[in-house]
């Protein structure tokens, strides 16, 4: 097999000692990070909201409110246009634009470069991790707001206006947080060392996937001092169409989060395929290279649809366009039938990475191969393409196609079977193995027993009679938090257990990890395990009140989500305790894994490998006589090529 | 141990837990299954849950016992043989060919079940749309005689009663047009008989969701929502709006009754005369109605003055068929 490594060609040699160094390398407050980006963004929303009020002023979008949806979209973008400018994303293509030379990149040393645009696969990696861990915190905050609000039927705490909100944006964070939530920490971090690469194939757009994810996030946060926005995440028109400006920063942030996870699902994709290291064929990539790999496809191919609904969304409040409109000519079915293409791709691109992550850790902690492993690999990719044929099933009471439910119905029961190669891989694993319950393979376990009642109760809502009781309720809620949280999140957690004493060269604390995990695991199911019955009892979803009869169900699982959000607490204590309190050293292979990414040094070099590695078989040979090597790593060699960062090798 | 006793095992261990587990249930639990019995479309919704979890539980047990097996017997704690890696690890034809097969049948089954399901019991109280294609006997008849004016409706007549359910922020009305179009924000129906559900919204998109009835059906402004169900029992019903609707959602729900033919005769005879001055005002019975501009779903135009594109101007009263 032939592949492309390095293209010296188009990478930036290293900045010689006379020259001036650029903007993003230059030490203290002069260069560009984060505090540039954020001053830049702000005085890019100032000029943006004044064109906009100077080009069409007078142009209310709602009667009397003195509110222009115009201004606020181009404060928005002028906005993100600043942070980019801010953070350095745009110095290269700007350069290139105007003829100059770009200036070479040089990752500068330090923990400055987290707070700055950085072409380092593994900076990246670590930002993605604060990153999300903050966001999933945000929205952790919201979620307990909800549950507080929840304890009473009659007592308030919130207005009907604040709760709705919250609620809102409680959902919209966390999915579109949960989308990158495993793809940016642990993709970018991982997916170059386990195929054998130096870099990913384009770490400009890499960075540039980092930033703007978090400019969508304080886009869609931005809402809140807009007024917040009160249709869900989900966004449904004409209740949008009927919104106020907090709506704009919905919109705007879902198409500047879809930038990002096109950008970013393009360009693993791009790597895997072209950057494996001799040797690496398809039969020997880890299974959580097939995970990411699948979800990339899901990241580039449906996102664009949830960009294209965001825009069209936009142009009819600034514009008058119709899209969704229906008393003029358009209709609400076109954002229910763009969100859900989007949208329920969008439940597997959280799914699989945790089945990757799953994939990855069985047969360490079971010293065991691992079992079907085509079979899994089969599994993701059928469910990657599978889940583009499934979304009008939440559209089944809708009043759409109805003669189009039964086929729906079929496709959606069909994702079982591509679901079920993923759990024969897991089971087949554990089968007559030697388990250590280290924490990683508990959050995995976890995963394994929440997943199956999210994917068992997902057949519920798919068959049309049952979706009539169990649709737009509590059912569906408990349904798809079992899917994300207790899927994807579970495995998250494995996954930075597993690999953060790769990423930081500390273990985590296992007494404290173990506090965070059975604290975790109990409480996330009595907190959503209630709401199946809460559900089917009558309690639609994004109510304030309820009746009066479901109040004890509520108020345990109100009280078992303020300790699940507790456990987090502890998650948290755990990472400050380990990394910066009591620092105990990694292992360079803690886990005895055969995995590539444990082969390279702890911590990992800039360049990942001394010399690119020759794979030579996959890393599930585990208790096996006379197992051959994973790969030659070969001698240490001198530095003989740059790298994009700019470090040679 | 071999490999044998340990699938053998766990497989006494699975089908007795599943047989009592499924017994358990269908028995104690499943009569009580919500929505209840109130209705054809509720009775047949609880059926279908109460066998689809019928075939789930043996699943969730299935794979609970396999987790619980291997933590129990093979954990590392407990020493035991070192395992065995190689070929004979890595892949079990017989174990992904009977796996591969078995979730194959069990899916393809429950599809078709569903749709048998769906199709038998017309929609399965489900919204249609406006051009529904699972109708019961005499539904399109009666749809078609509440748009003309003509429609009627007695006690043991058997006839079908369309009943409008119009949703705006952040209530639920009802307009009856077999007698005379009245509208009214009690929901009435009367026992044995076949209501159709004409759901529309006059502003946002909500959802009518009669939970006893086994009925839901979005309400979306300017599409006729078409739903069905025939009540078995008489009762009260709680409805609800299931589609966030704004601020107010969680405040949108009321109560509706299913009461004897007679008693809803009169009920909606006297209905029908209290409520005469009022119709009068009411728009012309529709299945849909444009919004105001300046009204609940309104003011989403520039000045607050632009008259909307409306259909029922151009098409009348009737909606152009979509």
């Amino acid at each position: 097999m032939s592949t492309v490594h390095e293209r010296p060609h188009d990478v930036a040699l290293a900045a010689s000692s006379t020259e001036r160094p650029p903007l993003t390398q230059r030490p203290g407050l002069l260069s560009q990070h984060v505090g540039t980006a954020i001053l830049a963004a702000i005085v890019g929303y100032a000029i943006g909201h004044w064109l906009g009020n100077t080009i069409s002023g007078h142009y209310p979008y709602i009667a009397n409110s003195g509110q222009n949806a115009i201004a606020d979209t181009l404060g928005l973008m002028f906005g993100v246009l600043g942070w980019l400018l801010g953070i350095g994303a745009l110095n290269y293509p700007l350069a290139k634009l105007t003829g100059r030379q770009p200036n070479s990149e040089v990752e500068i040393q330090g923990w400055s470069k987290y707070f700055r645009y950085s072409t380092n696969h593994k900076t990246v990696g670590l930002q993605y991790v604060v990153g999300v861990l903050l966001f999933m915190f945000t929205g952790g905050l919201l979620a307990m707001a909800i549950r507080t609000e929840l304890l009473s039927p009659t007592t308030h705490v919130f207005s009907p206006d604040t709760y709705i909100k919250i609620v809102s944006e409680h959902g919209t964070v966390m999915m579109m947080m949960a989308t990158s939530i495993v793809v940016g920490p642990l993709g970018n971090y991982l997916v170059p060392l386990m195929i054998g690469s130096r870099r990913m194939a384009f770490p400009r757009i890499e960075a540039f996937s980092f930033w703007i994810f978090v400019a969508g996030y304080m886009v869609i946060f931005s809402a809140l001092p807009f007024g917040g926005f009160p249709t869900g995440w989900t966004g449904y028109a004409p209740l949008q169409t009927q919104s106020g400006p907090g709506m704009v920063s919905y919109l705007f942030g879902f198409a500047v989060i879809g930038l990002g996870m096109m950008a970013a699902g393009f360009n693993i994709a791009v790597t895997i395929i072209n950057y494996r290291a001799p040797g690496m064929t398809w039969s020997r990539v880890p299974i959580f290279v097939w995970s990411i790999l699948a979800t990339a496809a899901l990241l580039t191919l449906a996102t664009p649809t949830l960009f294209a609904a965001g825009v069209f969304g936009l142009l009819d409040r600034t514009v008058q366009t119709a899209f969704y409109v229906t008393e003029h000519g358009g209709s609400s079915y076109l954002w229910e039938n763009l969100f859900w293409f989007f949208g329920h791709p969008e439940v597997y691109i959280m799914a699989l990475p945790g089945f990757g992550i799953a994939g990855e850790i069985l047969p360490v902690f079971t010293r065991k191969p691992l079992f079907a492993y085509k079979v899994g690999a089969a599994g993701m990719i059928g469910v990657s393409l599978l889940s583009f044929f499934v979304w009008q099933h939440h559209l089944f009471q809708s009043g759409i196609n109805p003669d189009m439910r039964p086929l729906f119905m079929l496709t959606t029961e069909l994702i079982s079977i591509p679901t079920g190669f993923i759990y024969l891989v897991g089971m087949g694993t554990l089968y007559r193995a030697k388990i250590r319950f280290d924490l990683p393979m508990l959050f995995v376990m976890a995963l394994y027993f929440n997943f199956l009642i999210g994917g068992v109760t997902g057949v519920f809502l798919s068959d049309v009679p049952v979706n009539v009781t169990v649709h737009g309720g509590f059912f569906v809620l408990a349904h798809f938090h079992y899917t994300i949280m207790g899927g994807l999140l579970f495995a998250f957690m494995a996954g930075l257990y597993y690999w953060l004493p790769k990423m930081t060269g500390r273990m985590m604390n296992r007494r404290i990890g173990m506090w965070h995990f059975w604290t975790m695991f109990i409480f996330f199911n009595l907190t959503f395990f209630p709401m199946f019955i809460i559900g089917l009892l009558g309690q639609p979803r994004r109510v304030f009140t309820y009746a009066k009869n479901l109040q004890g169900l509520n108020d345990f699982s109100s009280i078992s989500a303020f300790i699940l959000g507790f456990s987090f607490l502890i998650f948290f204590f755990n990472l400050v305790w380990s990394l910066y309190i009591n620092p105990v050293k990694a292992p360079a292979n803690p886990w005895d894994s055969l995995g590539l990414e444990w082969q390279t040094a702890t911590p990992v070099p800039a360049h990942n490998f001394d010399r690119i590695p020759v794979v030579l078989a996959d890393p599930y040979h585990y208790s096996e006589e006379n197992a051959p090597a994973v790969a030659d790593l070969g001698p240490t060699s001198p530095p003989d090529e740059p790298s994009l960062s700019g470090v040679p090798v | 141990m071999n490999e044998t006793h340990h699938l053998r095992r766990m497989t006494i261990a699975w089908v007795i837990v599943s047989v009592v587990a499924d017994v358990l249930f269908w028995f104690f639990v499943g009569p009580h299954v919500p929505p209840g019995r109130m209705t054809d479309m509720a009775t047949s919704n609880q059926f279908d849950f109460n066998i689809l979890f019928v075939i789930a539980l043996p699943v969730l047990i299935g794979v609970w016992i396999y987790l619980g097996y291997t933590i129990v017997v093979w954990s590392a704690k407990r020493g035991g043989p070192e395992p065995v890696g190689g070929e004979a690890a890595r892949t079990n034809r017989t174990a992904q060919v009977a796996w591969i097969t078995i979730t194959s049948v069990v899916v393809l089954f429950l599809a078709g079940f569903g749709t048998v399901e769906l199709v038998v019991n017309h929609g399965s109280g489900g919204g249609e749309g406006p051009n529904p294609v699972w109708s019961p006997a005499g539904a399109t008849k009666a749809e078609a005689a509440a748009l003309a004016g003509t429609a009627t409706w007695s006690p043991n007549s058997g006839q079908v009663l369309p009943v409008q359910v119009i949703a705006q922020q952040w209530k639920f009305t009802y307009r009856y047009p077999t007698f005379g179009g009245f509208e009214s924000p009690q929901l009435v129906l009367p026992t044995n008989t076949s209501i159709v559900f004409n759901v529309t919204s006059l502003d946002v998109t909500h959802s009518f969701w009669a939970y006893q009835l086994g009925v839901k059906a979005d309400a979306n402004p300017l599409i006729n929502d078409v739903a069905y169900a025939a009540t078995t029992q008489q009762g009260q019903f709680v409805v609800r709006c299931s589609e966030l609707c704004g601020i107010w959602h969680g405040a949108m729900y009321n109560y509706g009754r299913v009461v004897s033919q007679q008693s809803f005769m009169t009920w909606a005879q006297q209905a029908q005369a209290a409520n005469a001055a009022n119709t009068k005002l009411l728009p012309a019975f529709a299945w849909t109605y444009t919004p105001d501009a300046n009204g609940a779903a309104g003011g989403y135009y520039p000045d607050g003055k632009v008259t909307p594109y409306s259909p029922a101007e151009i098409y009348g009263a009737k909606q152009p068929a979509s």
